[in-house]
């Protein structure tokens, strides 16, 4: 009974051999796919371009804060709700900075992490022709479609875009009277709940196909850290974003049909939306951060031709963050006026999350220690990730203090410690992910050259941004200012402000290298063989870019995705796929594909 | 195969896989996320009580609980009328499987008809979720109480309301012969679904309408 | 602009400056330690043709202890921050407080209500202060933070303190300022297009300028006076834009 016996369930399976081997047509291959491939590559179009809507405001916002009053560069082609002749409306400033902060979390990073990453490897990395349902994908690349355009929309509905912060804290969020923002807040809602579908439905397969469909051999403790990390986040997902759904629609009620879930005049609890969304929100931000430490603990082995050290205690890391992510959210609200004795209790907790992410740091650190580094790109992002993560993760033990955190929280610091988190972390690992995932995809290699220029000027450019931010929180600079001068001791720190926002911009453009070298590879990058990073995981096993339905046959797993530099093969990598029987070299081509 | 044999006993690949088909195991988790929802309602719905017991009228001041009894009884009924549907298919029983799914059917749909017209007459009553209008009506308890009601049951009602949309999809495929002993994923995934709704409507009449 | 805190002007202050420097080196050094050796593997481990790297799943041994350190750390940081915490934000352990006020904020304004003639909050003679909140030296103060509309935070930086003020809940705050002065009293939680010029002053003077300036307010609020230059007022709800009489300087 050893691979035979997966017949017997095939019934709800799709083939594993290709299946049904007609050509489909252009739409159907392209546009509704239920190609787990095309479906990450269509997550990845969209959620690059959200990316960019996200980078935009983000410039738009630095400009505002380093040239409080001054027209904005090109300011006149914005219409006069946002920017009469060019100068940021303090209303437009609010809706830019929520808006930022929802594009950047739930349209760019979270669909680059879960949908993506998840999409593309999945099936890939564990063997399977793809998703437990493909239809069930597709309709979850088809409803994030839609959230994602219905947020861009609300930009220009009477009223702006919403404007409550992407936390939208009731009671500013639940009366259209307290922001002059209706329909938009309103569009907020209804597209969050649009996008929850979409997450929970990629989240039911992601689970149900790591668990029934991998292949034979590869046991719980051989899958690759990134699966792990992905399995565990799509846990988060389908937990977390139920709770964000129930909130939202109170919150809508709240604004349409008059009710007072979280409105005081009628009885409500203002820090009734904050728990709700912090319940959710904590988990999310692990949703975030996870793929991203799979990914690099992948990448670090590959490029450190190692394995990954303490690949066990990293598993268990990811399972301990994800369990603790659950008793933290209280951290976010140390000042909201909860009970100061819960404000301890989630200061205790919180302080116990911050270990397995130093379990992490240490077991990265370890995988590097007596390596033999290969530099390429994936790895330089990688590294990047770590040296960023530790500066996110230390800030976190400040505003874990309570008492630090009483002077802290809602200032720089906390946008310092985000953005290291959010994009030294998650962003770096996703730039890793897609450089060293691109030939699977496309079947081409990014210019390694044109990545590295990039990785080092963005790694430059971030640093100048961010770092300095912590000083501004430290001065007291609050979140969230529309023009800082306002206040005589943060009009001092004016300087600081106009070099954070030159930093951004240099930063902005130098990502101009990165869409440029993606958009060009398509059509001048070399070649990709099967396997271009002598990698040992299944993926590699099969041509770039995989055929429909991936592997001929099912694959047969022999060890562990992180056999790099083992004794027992005369490479310095020993794929998952090849036979252990063979001692001649391992071949770093697919086994045969017929053609 | 070949290279399978050829392994030594303990590289050979256990099974991985749960024994469980995709289709039951996706329901399933899907379900936690449901479980996941209703908390988050529910939840907040016992904080805001807690908070402001003053705004909840006391059991059958405003709401009607033995009509609502009745009607649970009903999406109990239709419950057990799920389990006879598939236990009639285990048993490749095609028409005992129609039979029970229609069955089911009509009772969900009246568990739906029965709430529609409980939430006309309530409304009527000036039991609406709007504060404003609440506290006009004069009705006990406050609008916490009403808004709280209509969230819960309301989303209940259309998960209901889905559930007998599922039913119907499956009643069809059943009377085309889509399923048999061999091939009743559609079936135990619906009815695993049923049984949550059920589940979590007892849950709700007895937080909402009884304590 | 640098790591270092400017200096508290408040009882608890240095407490919390304290926890701050203990933990900024803390994690300094870990910083420092940790960036250094992934720089320093970096190269060291950098490619070498001919090379192969050790063959190596880890060690049970270093992952307990780098769990076990990082947790007695973190948990002592846990516990050094619980004292401090306490004295600021729990009521219980609040100081005995002489001066009691109400804190009322909405959009954009700080609301400051004081007892009046006969020390009691909410009877007739309470007089309102609108934006410049005035306290004595040396005294504790007990703020009753309320909000009208939508969250607020009140944050003092020189103070080191911050309380969300949150419409529908009264929360009680406490601070004891050290030195006279003028103090820039902020609003930290995003309150609408208004919240980057909702700032105030809090105002402190010794006791006899308190008593004085006091008496002086009593005696206009009842109207057995005049308004002079130094008089900010306002009733609730007022709609003055106050932004020209609060253009002072930071302390």
């Amino acid at each position: 009974m050893s691979a035979t016996a997966a017949a017997k369930t095939d019934w709800d399976q799709p083939g594993f051999a290709g299946g049904e081997h007609h050509e489909p047509s252009f739409i159907r291959k392209y546009i509704f796919s239920t190609d787990h491939k095309i479906i990450a590559i269509q997550f990845l179009v969209t959620s690059l371009f959200f990316l960019i809507v996200g980078g935009l405001l983000a410039v738009m916002i630095r400009w505002q804060l380093g040239f409080p009053g001054a027209p904005l560069p090109g300011g006149d082609l914005l219409p006069d709700t946002m920017a009469p002749g060019g100068i940021i409306l303090p209303e437009f400033y609010n809706a830019m900075v929520t808006m930022h902060g929802t594009f950047m979390i739930f349209f760019a990073i979270m669909p680059l992490m879960v949908g993506v990453f998840g999409n593309l490897l999945i099936p890939l990395q564990i063997g399977a022709g793809d998703m437990a349902f493909p239809k069930l994908n597709m309709l979850s690349f088809w409803l994030a479609v839609p959230a994602g355009f219905i947020m861009l929309a609300s930009f220009f509905v009477e009223g702006g875009a919403a404007g409550a912060g992407w936390t939208a804290y009731a009671p500013l969020s639940a009366d259209g009277e307290y922001t002059g923002v209706y329909l938009g807040q309103q569009l907020w809602l209804v597209s969050l709940f649009i996008l929850g579908f979409s997450s929970i439905a990629g989240a039911v397969n992601y689970v149900t196909t790591i668990i029934n469909m991998r292949a034979p051999g590869l046991t719980w403790f051989r899958l690759p850290l990134t699966i792990w990390s992905l399995f565990i986040t799509s846990f988060l997902v389908l937990l977390a974003i139920p709770i964000l759904a129930g909130a939202l629609i109170m919150l809508l009620t709240d604004q349409t049909l008059g009710t007072t879930f979280f409105l005081p005049a009628g009885g409500g609890e203002p820090l009734l939306w904050q728990h709700l969304f912090w319940f959710f929100g904590h988990p999310e931000v692990y949703i975030l951060i996870l793929p991203a430490m799979g990914i690099v603990s992948d990448i670090l082995s590959n490029g450190a031709r190692k394995p990954v050290f303490g690949y066990h205690a990293m598993v268990l890391a990811i399972i301990a963050i994800a369990f603790l992510g659950w008793i933290v959210w209280g951290h976010h609200m140390f000042m909201s006026g909860m009970n100061p004795m819960l404000g301890t209790t989630f200061m205790i907790t919180t302080m116990v999350i911050a270990v397995p992410s130093a379990i992490k740091v240490f077991n990265w650190l370890g995988t590097l220690w007596r390596g033999n580094i290969e530099f390429h790109a994936p790895l330089l992002y990688s590294v990047g990730f770590v040296s960023l993560f530790i500066v996110g993760g230390l800030s976190g033990i400040f505003m874990a203090s309570t008492p630090v955190d009483i002077y802290i929280h809602d200032t720089y610091f906390i946008v310092a410690h985000i953005h290291y988190v959010l994009f030294g972390g998650s962003l770096f690992a996703i730039f890793a992910g897609i450089t060293f995932w691109y030939p699977k995809m496309f079947g081409r290699m990014m210019s390694s050259f044109w990545n590295k220029i990039h990785f080092v000027l963005t790694f430059i450019f971030y640093s100048m941004a961010f770092f300095p931010m912590h000083g501004l929180g430290l001065e007291g600079m609050m979140r969230r200012l529309y023009d800082p001068t306002q206040y005589a001791y943060l009009a001092e720190l004016q300087p600081w402000n106009q070099f954070i926002s030159i930093s951004v911009f240099l930063l902005a453009a130098t990502q101009v290298i990165y869409f440029a070298n993606f958009t060009l590879s398509l059509w001048k990058g070399e070649k990709a063989t099967a396997n271009p990073w002598r990698a040992n995981s299944l993926e590699w096993s099969v041509p770039s870019p995989p055929p429909h339905g991936n592997f001929e046959r099912i694959p047969i797993v022999y060890r562990g995705p992180y056999e790099y530099s083992s004794p027992e093969s005369d490479e310095d990598f020993y794929p998952q796929f090849v036979p252990p029987r063979q001692k001649t070299a391992p071949r770093p081509e697919p086994q045969p594909t017929a053609d | 195969m070949s290279q399978a044999a050829t392994m030594p006993i303990e590289e050979r690949a256990p099974e991985p896989g749960l024994g469980i088909y995709n289709l039951k195991l996706g329901i399933w988790i899907f379900l936690l996320s449901e479980v996941m929802f209703f908390t988050a309602l529910i939840g907040s719905y016992v904080i805001l009580r807690f908070a402001h017991p003053d705004h909840f009228a006391a059991p059958g001041e405003v709401l009607n609980v033995p009509l609502t009894a009745v009607n649970t009884f009903i999406l109990i009924c239709s419950s057990v009328t799920m389990v006879k549907a598939y236990a009639a298919i285990e048993k490749d029983d095609q028409k005992g499987l129609k039979q029970w799914l229609l069955a089911t059917i009509v009772l969900g749909s009246t568990f739906v008809g029965v709430q529609v017209y409980e939430y006309i007459h309530l409304v009527n009553d000036g039991f609406v979720p709007d504060a404003q209008a609440y506290v006009e009506s004069g009705l006990a308890g406050g609008p916490l109480y009403s808004s709280t009601f209509y969230l819960m049951t309301g989303f209940h009602g259309v998960h209901v309301a889905l559930g007998v949309g599922a039913l119907i999809f499956i009643l069809i495929k059943a009377m085309r012969g889509a399923y048999s002993s061999q091939r009743l994923g559609g079936v135990e995934g619906v009815g695993l679904y049923w049984h949550f709704v059920d589940l979590v409507w007892i849950v709700l009449f007895t937080i909402v309408y009884l304590i | 602009m640098n790591w270092l805190l400017d200096p508290s002007f408040s009882t608890f202050g240095p407490d919390i400056d304290r926890l701050y420097y203990i933990i900024l080196v803390i994690t300094g050094l870990v910083f420092v330690l940790t960036e250094f050796l992934l720089f320093y593997f970096l190269f060291k481990y950098r490619k070498k043709e001919g090379r192969k790297a050790e063959y190596s799943h880890g060690s049970t041994k270093a992952e307990v202890i780098w769990t076990l350190i990082p947790f007695v750390i973190v948990v002592a940081i846990g516990l050094m921050s619980v004292s401090v915490w306490d004295q600021i934000k729990n009521p219980v352990e609040f100081p005995n407080p002489d001066y009691e006020i109400i804190v009322s904020a909405r959009q954009f304004e700080w609301d400051a209500i004081y007892p009046g003639a006969d020390g009691e909050l909410g009877t007739e003679d309470d007089f309102t202060v609108l934006n410049r909140i005035h306290v004595p030296v040396n005294e504790p103060i007990l703020v009753h933070l309320e909000a009208e509309d939508v969250i607020h935070s009140f944050f003092v930086p020189d103070f080191r303190l911050k309380q969300d003020a949150v419409p529908g809940m009264t929360i009680p705050v406490w601070f004891e300022v050290t030195e006279p002065g003028e103090y820039i009293l902020g609003c930290a939680e995003l309150c609408g297009i208004g919240h980057y010029r909702m700032d105030g002053m809090i105002v402190v003077l010794t006791a006899e300028e308190y008593r004085e300036w006091e008496a002086g307010q009593i005696a206009f609020h009842s109207g057995e006076r005049s308004p002079d230059e130094g008089d900010v007022v306002a009733s609730r709800g007022d709609e003055e834009d106050s932004d020209e009489t609060q253009d002072t300087g930071g302390p």
